[in-house]
């Protein structure tokens, strides 16, 4: 038995060796590990959001966008409470700033480069990713070659800075030096008894690769700043009308 | 000391007519413009006036004395824009340059000729750059503006007068040279006062009784007991650095040396005067007179040579050194006070941190233009489109919380797009909608939220807003334009969309 936890903590010991040498960093002091993640944390290497790493997030569609944006927006809001403003970086579309505050982010620190070419946008990501006093960037384009993702991991793995890179509608699917790549599908929300109305924002999240971790899916949300899960799965409910009785 | 230099270009237009048409070097040719029904000579060139022809001349008497004679249009405004532009080619001589119509150009020397060896060496320069480029020239040097101007219009080619020697310079020259009015340069030539000499030394309440007291001011001019002031063509910055180059230089290397050691004059200068720079202009005069320029914007003040060094970096490949480059010049034509107190503390990181982000964001705009950078805060607005403002520097703070009780859409239409709806009278959501053929059955809705249109502002329709969820999950944003009114079914929009 006491062998079996031995060696246990052995290969625990000898997985963070790995990661640290793979360039995660994972508790150096310099980050503040994203907590309270709840049950997603199991698929990230050593239980703790890869920080100081590029995440790819793709959407096919503006209601996926919308929903991947929100998602990116609900992880920045705790790293800009930690460390400090944030560069969103677009082609094309253009958030709404006042969106933002219901994600836990103030959208005055949070600047807006709005580009149309998608040269100067992967200059700009690569050089906001060296400014070490940047908490993260968000890079809203459509392709990226795999040497130029690996570029921008280069950078990070300087600087610890977080980057989330948001591909609308790439042309191909193609491989990335990224740490992980999500999916973020919306659903339809749950409204608590039988209330008319929307209720809080609900997302099917698919971890589809995430290196030294497990991938995933979770059907989460965001409420009063914090994530939560919903276990069972949805149903589509009946119609507002029948509730209201004017159909 | 002042040190000024006059310049008179005695046969400006007509120089500058053979230099664009190289043909006529050489050959009597003349400029006319009608006055009272006849052309009338304006300008003379040096051949043409050896053979006796002058300005204000009958273009018809002159044919007569030389058949041969060609004749041009003489252009009014051309004598300004050629002086202007040699006063702006100047700059490499003198920081302090200015027109002096019809055909002269004044400098501000002082502190100059040093660089050239000297005051005698640096007008034989200037004049031999001159003649070179095709203009006949005549220089004079002193200490005061008007004593230059009389000397180099009446006095011996390319004279220096020592310094504190104005008055024995004049003595010999007409009262012309004084600038006078032409009366009173016509009473004096009645008087037989025909050298200056002759009257200088007069009581001055004499002279200001038959001559005016513009006599006088000339004068007290001429001798350097009043100032005058030069108002140069290109306004000098407080902040500027210039490098003279004894070899015209082309390389990257050569041209970033350059910079470096002018930054470094630079900061030291603001340092002194406790001020940053927002913006920078940094010069390359090359030696055929063409002048290249890049410039660069800080987000807030800075006197960092090497922050300042590294914006520059990204634009020295756009100068084209061409044959070379004799002169740099930098300046901050834009400053703001900086004090090393003052950092403000924007955020929890600090003022490095700051410093930091002020630095990253010069170098976007530098590469990518200062107008792609935004960053919002709140406006006292419920209308969508003017719920927020741009921060006009990094340190603004939101003057308003921003709202948190109606939720608002991730990504917003700049215009909202009309939409095909199946909705409940008299205000409830829409049971389907159609947006850009796709027919969305909504499942759940929230609203209607109004927003009243600003009538003091503009006047129009209000919306009501719903938000709605269709079948997938997809939240939306949509709103009604108006009541239903008369039967008429109201138009619906989308506007944005929901996390």
């Amino acid at each position: 038995m006491e062998t079996a936890m031995k060696k246990k903590s052995k290969i625990a010991e000898l997985r963070a060796m790995i990661l640290e040498a793979e360039g995660f960093t994972v508790n150096s002091g310099t980050d503040w590990p994203l907590k309270d993640m709840g049950v997603m944390e199991q698929a990230f290497p050593a239980g703790i959001f890869p920080l100081g790493a590029i995440h790819e997030f793709i959407s096919n569609d503006t209601e996926q966008a919308s929903a991947s944006a929100g998602f990116i927006a609900c992880l920045i809001g705790r790293l800009m409470q930690q460390k400090g403003p944030c560069l969103w970086v677009s082609l094309g579309k253009r958030l709404f700033p006042p969106s933002l505050s219901a994600f836990g982010v103030a959208p005055d620190r949070v600047f807006f480069v709005n580009l149309s070419q998608e040269k100067d946008a992967l200059w700009v990501i690569e050089e906001a990713l060296k400014c070490p006093s940047i908490a993260a960037v968000v890079g809203e384009i459509h392709d990226l070659d795999l040497t130029a993702s690996r570029r921008l991991q280069l950078a990070v793995e300087q600087s610890h800075v977080t980057g989330f890179l948001h591909r609308y509608r790439p042309r191909r699917m193609n491989n990335m030096g990224c740490v992980a790549r999500w999916n973020v599908k919306p659903m339809s929300s749950i409204v608590s008894g039988r209330l008319p109305g929307i209720g809080h924002p609900l997302w099917h999240v698919e971890l589809q690769k995430i290196r030294n971790g497990k991938p995933g899916s979770w059907q989460m949300g965001w409420k009063e700043d914090t994530f939560f899960y919903e276990e069972q799965p949805l149903g589509v409910t009946d119609n507002v009308y029948g509730r209201t009785g004017t159909s | 000391m002042k040190r000024y230099t006059a310049l008179w270009f005695c046969h400006l237009l007509t120089d500058s007519l053979a230099i664009r048409l190289p043909e006529l070097k050489g050959k009597a040719f003349v400029l006319a413009a009608p006055e009272r029904g006849r052309m009338v000579i304006q300008a003379v060139s040096p051949e043409a006036l050896t053979i006796g022809i002058r300005v204000k001349m009958v273009l018809a008497d002159a044919r007569a004395l030389h058949p041969a004679l060609q004749v041009f249009d003489f252009e009014p405004e051309r004598a300004e824009s050629l002086l202007s532009e040699l006063a702006e080619w100047f700059l490499r001589y003198t920081p302090v340059s200015v027109i002096d119509l019809p055909d002269g150009l004044l400098l501000d020397v002082s502190g100059c000729t040093h660089l050239w060896k000297g005051e005698e060496s640096y007008l034989k320069t200037i004049v031999c750059r001159l003649e070179k480029r095709g203009y006949q020239v005549r220089a004079a040097m002193a200490d005061t503006i008007a004593a230059a101007w009389a000397v180099s219009r009446f006095g011996r080619p390319g004279d220096i007068v020592a310094h504190r020697g104005q008055l024995e310079a004049l003595l010999s020259l007409p009262p012309a040279a004084l600038r006078l009015e032409s009366n009173v340069a016509g009473r004096m030539q009645k008087l037989g006062l025909t050298r200056i000499g002759d009257f200088i030394g007069m009581p001055r309440s004499m002279l200001r009784r038959r001559f005016g007291q513009s006599l006088l001011e000339r004068i007290d001019q001429a001798l350097g007991r009043s100032a005058e002031h030069l108002e140069p063509v290109v306004p000098t910055a407080e902040y500027r650095e210039r490098l003279p180059c004894l070899e015209p230089l082309r390389t990257r290397k050569a041209i970033e040396m350059a910079l470096e050691k002018l930054l470094e004059g630079l900061t030291e200068q603001l340092l002194h005067g406790s001020a940053g720079l927002r913006k920078a202009v940094f010069r390359c005069y090359r030696i055929d007179g063409k002048i290249r320029e890049i410039a660069i914007g800080t987000g807030r003040p800075s006197r960092e040579k090497l922050h300042l060094f590294r914006l520059f970096s990204e634009k020295i490949g756009s100068i084209a050194p061409g044959l070379g480059i004799e002169l740099f010049t930098l300046e901050a034509p834009v400053v703001e006070p900086l004090n090393a107190a003052q950092e403000k503390l924007w955020n929890d990181g600090g003022a490095h941190q700051c410093a930091e982000i002020g630095k990253l964001l010069d170098r976007i705009a530098g590469r990518v233009g200062s107008d792609a950078i935004h960053r919002y805060l709140p406006d006292e607005h419920h209308w969508p489109e003017r719920s927020i403002k741009e921060a006009s520097s990094l340190d603004e703070q939101p003057s308003t919380v921003w709202p948190k009780t109606a939720p608002r859409p991730v990504y917003i239409l700049p215009i909202p797009e009309p939409i095909t709806v199946t909705a409940p009278v008299p205000d409830y959501p829409p049971m389907v909608f159609i947006y850009k053929g796709k027919v969305h059955q909504v499942k759940k809705a929230d609203g209607p939220e109004r927003i009243e249109r600003e009538w003091w502002l503009e006047t129009g329709l209000q919306r009501d807003y719903y938000r709605v969820e269709d079948e997938n999950g997809a939240r939306y944003w949509l709103f009604r334009s108006g009541h239903y009114e008369n039967g008429d079914a109201p138009e619906w929009f989308i506007h944005g969309f929901f996390a």
